[in-house]
């Protein structure tokens, strides 16, 4: 069990003055005959840490990869940092992607390549994010961000599940994107690293600056990270509030996320 | 009828992907280090198997068909029929299969394995373009690595049928190379050399596609770089079908 007394709620909570970064209307999206998404909303502001929950298979990890175009909505608005998501070309959404981090939840990391390797990757590829920056200097940095620079010229076969999404987290900052989407940031991890992970992403928050999407089944987790959470079941978001607020709840599709 | 469909399927699959190569392959920004690193890998690391293949097919061939070509009083033809055969047909093709069979599996499953983790998805989230990063270097340095192994194994094919023949027949370096290099001709090297880039071009665009839209899960990698070998090892013998009938009609003008 993670304790939340050890780690502090954040105080960040969304008010009228922040920016609203993500803002997703009526979204669909069906693979074949089976209806995914059916008319999602959500919107994302600055600072903010949205926890989103849901059973296996009810298109959470679908709608991340919408936000980041791995995959095409068939409807609906998807509006990010107040750009269409589903119109851009191919240039613009390369742009865009450098503004909106993803840390997967297998950790992804590029595994013919040393760590140092890995943060340096996305870097050369998007010249404009280095403004007179040293690429060593960014590397290491965000290394030390997450504890690992010590792991600079480790091979990923050689770091523990948790150092693998240390690094990966890491390797999410580099280019400082303004959203950062968690795919289940602590799934394979023991209740201890699950909690480093956790005051991790918030520090990170706190330090860069960031806005959080995190899909998770650990309800400890949410418990601890979020400001803001979306239940969402069959296709819509169902409940929307805080953690407090949801685990109050009479209903019996909510209490069930809670027991 | 399922079958056939699937079968118009993938085919119209492979040649978008096909097309694809060719306009990313145009694009900036162009990524040589990549592409020097896999010539290296796909070239170099494959280098001592295809030598080793091409010295011992050199030696069977020879010991094959020497008894044939005494029984005929032809023994002294040896040298140029190994040398017609080895640099027309026999290099090419033994080279290109076995590439189809070590590069083209691996290339499958190294792709296979990076979509089942999700490194190529990070790769485009991160605004990389991971078909020019990944697809476009190696069926390039595939392409352009093929014919170079494919005249180092022609090469040593030739040395190896040479020592049969200075062993059996006491022929000389000199003879034996001279003999072969009376009945080579351009025309014989060329269509030799444009084919294996050919077959190069068809053993990375067969890997590639296969594993970069390999199924989730470790039998969709399997699947993947076992199907890279069947369909790549059937391209080869369709590729060279096609650039064999088209010879033939310049031989016959």
């Amino acid at each position: 069990m993670i304790e939340q007394t050890a780690i502090e709620t954040p105080s960040v909570y969304t008010d009228s003055t922040d920016e609203l970064l993500i803002d997703i209307r009526d979204l669909r999206k069906s693979f074949g005959k089976n209806a995914v998404l059916k008319g999602f909303n959500l919107q994302l502001h600055s600072r903010e840490n949205l926890v989103i929950i849901g059973r296996s298979g009810s298109g959470k990890s679908v709608l991340l990869k919408c936000i980041v175009r791995l995959e095409r909505p068939d409807s609906g608005l998807l509006n990010v940092l107040g750009r269409d998501v589903p119109s851009l070309n191919q240039t613009e959404m390369d742009l865009l992607r450098a503004d909106v981090g993803f840390l997967f939840q297998g950790s992804a990391l590029y595994d013919s390549m040393t760590v140092r390797e890995n943060l340096e990757f996305p870097l050369r590829r998007h010249p404009e994010k280095l403004r007179d920056i040293d690429i060593e200097q960014l590397v290491l940095e965000a290394l030390d961000s997450v504890g690992l620079v010590y792991a600079v010229d480790l091979m990923p076969e050689e770091l523990s599940g948790g150092m693998k999404k240390r690094v990966a987290l890491a390797r999410t900052i580099i280019l400082r994107p303004k959203i950062i989407l968690y795919d289940e940031p602590s799934s394979g991890l023991d209740p201890i690293t699950a909690k480093e992970i956790i005051k991790l992403i918030l520090d990170i928050q706190e330090k860069y600056n960031t806005a959080s999407l995190i899909i998770t089944h650990d309800m400890d987790f949410a418990r601890i990270i979020a400001n803001r959470m979306v239940i969402l079941v069959d296709g819509i978001n169902y409940a929307e509030g805080s953690y407090a607020a949801l685990n109050n709840s009479d209903d019996p599709k909510i209490k069930a996320f809670f027991k | 009828m399922n079958r056939v469909l699937t079968f118009f399927n993938e085919t119209g699959l492979i040649t978008q992907f096909a097309a694809r190569y060719f306009r990313e392959l145009v694009k900036r920004p162009f990524e040589f280090k990549e592409l020097l690193r896999q010539c290296y890998l796909l070239g170099n690391k494959s280098l001592f198997l295809v030598v080793v293949t091409g010295f011992i097919m050199g030696i069977v061939l020879t010991l094959q068909t020497r008894p044939t070509m005494i029984e005929f009083g032809a023994e002294a033809y040896m040298p140029s029929m190994i040398g017609i055969a080895v640099v027309r047909e026999i290099g090419p093709m033994i080279t290109a299969l076995i590439c189809a069979g070590k590069i083209g599996s691996g290339i499958g499953a190294e792709l296979g394995s990076m979509r089942v983790t999700e490194q190529i998805d990070a790769m485009e989230v991160s605004g990389i373009n991971p078909f020019k990063y990944l697809v476009v270097t190696r069926i390039t340095a595939m392409t352009l690595m093929l014919p170079l192994l494919v005249i180092a194994s022609d090469t040593i094919s030739l040395f190896g049928s040479f020592l049969i023949e200075n062993m059996k027949g006491d022929v000389s370096w000199t003879l034996y190379f001279s003999k072969v290099f009376e009945v080579l001709e351009f025309g014989d090297l060329i269509p030799s050399i444009i084919k294996s880039f050919f077959f190069g071009f068809a053993i990375g665009l067969v890997g590639c596609y296969k594993g970069y839209y390999s199924k989730k899960g470790t039998a969709g990698v399997g699947k993947a770089a076992n199907s890279a070998v069947v369909l790549s090892s059937l391209l080869l013998f369709v590729f060279d079908f096609v650039a064999v009938l088209i010879t033939d009609i310049f031989y016959e003008l």
